[in-house]
């Protein structure tokens, strides 16, 4: 009789305060873990939507082809309308 | 059932209640993680399609550039020559020429020539003559000469003359004779500046 009050006594005063206290743990551990999953998304989402302008560098190509034609043509009337280095 | 029974019960139930709500918390904030990192997945899953022709683009745009670059330069080394077309470089960006041309090596020894001084007067002294109204416009020493919509009248400020005023009177024509009001002395005037009208001593 007397071993089973003890055994009560210590289910009652170790293990469940040791159950609580991992657990507790552990749950903290998991809390913590949603907020800095949560600020990962955002900043996940916020680079995503700071490379929607990426598209446009397909414009900037196509007006950089041009700008080096139209570059390129006035040289072309450059080299014949002025006369070269000497020695050159 | 003996006391000490009951309360082993009552100690194990409520241990059992304790893991329960724990792990039913902690199954909670797992969920929780599992949808934000979906979340997360889901936007750099963006970033890199998005950012996927970027290297390409920018590779063909940085192709275009240095092909625009080598023409400019091949342009300016063959007008103006290697020592020169540094000169102008450096002038133009100050120590730009210590860097050289990019398809001549040998130009960045090359000591840039003092070139955009010269231009640089030379740029003034047109500009306060009036005959670069793009540059006169920009002339640090007062309005320019010219006057872009009557550069004809304008020009006439560079002379030395009082007739583009419009005067109410005109100095008459100089007489010549030995009666005539200036006399010419061969002793004096040979070999010399001519002698100023009236009017135009008072100008100036």
């Amino acid at each position: 009789m007397t071993l089973e009050w003890i055994g009560d006594a210590v289910l009652i005063l170790v293990v469940l305060p040791v159950v609580v206290v991992l657990l507790r743990g552990v749950l903290a551990a998991a809390t913590a873990i949603v907020g800095s999953v949560g600020r990962i998304a955002a900043a996940a989402r916020a680079g995503s939507a700071d490379l929607n302008a990426a598209g446009l560098l397909v414009t900037t190509r196509e007006q950089v082809n041009t700008t080096i034609g139209v570059v390129a043509g006035y040289g072309g009337s450059l080299d014949v309308i002025l006369d070269d280095a000497e020695g050159g | 059932m003996p006391a000490a029974g009951v309360v082993m019960i009552i100690a194990v139930v409520a241990i059992v209640a304790a893991v329960v709500v724990y792990l039913v918390s902690t199954i909670v904030a797992l969920r929780r993680i599992t949808a934000g990192l979906d979340d997360a997945i889901a936007g750099v899953v963006g970033i890199i399609s998005k950012s996927a022709p970027v290297g390409e683009i920018v590779e063909a745009i940085n192709h275009d550039l240095d092909a625009g670059v080598s023409l400019l330069e091949g342009l300016l080394v063959k007008k103006a020559g290697v020592a020169d077309a540094v000169g102008l470089i450096d002038g133009l960006y100050p120590g730009a020429g210590a860097e050289g041309l990019r398809d001549v090596p040998d130009s960045a020894t090359i000591t840039p020539p003092r070139i955009a001084e010269v231009y640089t007067r030379g740029t003034l002294t047109l500009a306060r003559l009036g005959r670069e109204a793009p540059i006169a416009a920009a002339s640090p020493n007062g309005p320019a000469l010219r006057n872009p919509a009557y550069g004809s009248l304008a020009a006439r400020d560079l002379y030395d003359d009082v007739r583009h005023t419009k005067p109410d009177r005109l100095p008459r024509s100089p007489l010549i004779g030995a009666d005539s009001p200036v006399q010419y002395d061969p002793n004096e005037e040979v070999g010399r500046p001519r002698k100023r009208m009236p009017a135009a001593q008072k100008r100036s």
